[in-house]
């Protein structure tokens, strides 16, 4: 995930600063990992150097000083292109469950009780998330990142059914090369 | 004394199977399942296409006896109870909803949902004026007047839902209750299902084929081939 595109975006509703660009993130990306302080103000000091952000200005209110950031047009400009760009769909499966279950068959192992066991700990994962969107309150940016993990899980579990149906078939391929 | 009582209560399932076996012709459905539902559980059976998972609901709710094994319910072995006692049982204890809701075609959403109070012997206006509050639980109150034909399916399933749910049951089977609708529909069924069955402590066995909807669930029981699949390695 683009992370300077991810503050131009929230700096596009007007200037914040690091702290407050921070919260706003994590409260808007409930799911995704809170963004790291450091990690804020060096995205925003490499934004200002390539001229899609700039020091709007600093004031203290008392406590330590605070810089105050605000977008260029070219910021816009750039942040409008990103955000038409399409997202490669995954051309190649590098899944670990997928490597996990062919390197099971190499060795020998036991593919379906490690499938089964997989898929509870999908469906513990699937639970929480769905405690999480159903709870009242939910606001919507929760809701939509829940239901974009939970559809994700739902595609592995799918799999994962297919390939439990499928390991017959599977391991004697595998064990045939 | 009274912590010991509370004790065994909740220790004791109130619904359970033990190895249950059920044949259609010369197909074995179930092939010895066993399965446990606690007070106020909601757990999802789910499994492929023929592994047992309706015939199971229909033995647990004692609307088919299994060929082997057991059911008991809070105690009292339903398998072997009379057919005029196991209605009484599934009338006041269980409620039922089933993929296509199955509500009576001519009956509006009022007269659908005050339908079993109404069998019970409730005056028409107590029936009527409790459907009313079930069917604003279930956010169709609006639609009260309309008949199953006239409304959406996600709404026919909620009303469904509260149909189930009026008598107060003890238990809710809910067999496929999102199978023909779109996810969103999906979505406002099962929260006002697990949301009412929490309020009211009620147990839910969910029969469902799709993980989104088993995700509701406080777990979640695999049937394979009439058999509860074990878990796996680590779990």
């Amino acid at each position: 995930m683009s992370t300077r595109h991810i503050l131009l975006g929230l700096l596009a509703g007007g200037p914040s600063h690091g702290y407050d660009l921070k919260r706003r993130h994590d409260e808007r990306f409930p799911q995704a990992r809170p963004l790291a302080y450091g990690q804020v103000y060096t995205t925003l000091q490499r934004l200002v150097r390539d001229g899609l952000a700039q020091i709007e200005g600093t004031d203290s209110d008392g406590g330590p000083e605070r810089t105050t950031y605000r977008s260029t047009d070219e910021g816009a400009r750039e942040l409008a292109a990103w955000a038409r760009e399409i997202a490669p769909p995954a051309p190649f499966v590098t899944n670990e469950i997928f490597a996990k279950v062919v390197v099971s068959i190499l060795a020998d192992g036991d593919p379906d009780a490690y499938l089964r066991a997989q898929r509870a700990a999908h469906m513990e994962r699937m639970r929480e998330l769905t405690a999480v969107k159903t709870a009242k309150g939910a606001d919507l940016a929760t809701v939509l990142s829940a239901d974009f993990a939970l559809n994700h899980l739902d595609a592995d579990l799918r799999w994962m059914t297919t390939t439990a149906a499928r390991l017959t078939t599977l391991t004697a391929e595998v064990d045939a090369t | 004394m009274s912590n010991k009582g509370e004790a065994v209560t909740s220790t004791v399932p109130l619904l359970a199977a033990r190895d249950l076996v059920k044949a259609h012709g010369r197909t074995e459905a179930l092939r010895g399942a066993s399965v446990e539902l606690r007070a106020g559980e909601i757990l999802a059976v789910t499994g492929a296409s023929g592994s047992g998972k309706s015939t199971l609901l229909h033995c647990l709710a004692g609307i088919v006896r299994p060929d082997a094994g057991s059911v008991t319910y809070g105690g009292e072995r339903l398998d072997t109870l009379p057919e005029k006692r196991l209605s009484e049982l599934r009338r006041s204890e269980f409620g039922v909803v089933f993929q296509f809701g199955q509500l009576i075609p001519e009956l509006t959403a009022l007269d659908n949902v005050a339908l079993p109070l109404l069998l019970a012997g409730t005056s028409r206006r107590d029936a009527h004026a409790k459907a009313g509050e079930w069917l604003e639980r279930f956010g169709v109150r609006g639609q009260a007047d309309l008949r199953p034909g006239e409304m959406s399916g996600g709404q026919a399933q909620r009303t469904s839902l509260a149909r189930a749910l009026i008598t107060g049951p003890k238990v809710v089977f809910a067999d496929e209750p999102t199978g023909a609708l779109d996810s969103l529909a999906s979505e406002q069924v099962m929260t006002a299902l697990v949301h009412t069955a929490r309020e009211s402590g009620t147990a839910v066995l969910l029969i469902t084929h799709d993980a989104q909807v088993a995700a509701y669930a406080d777990r979640e029981l695999r049937l394979t081939d009439g058999t509860v699949a074990p878990l796996g390695v680590t779990a």
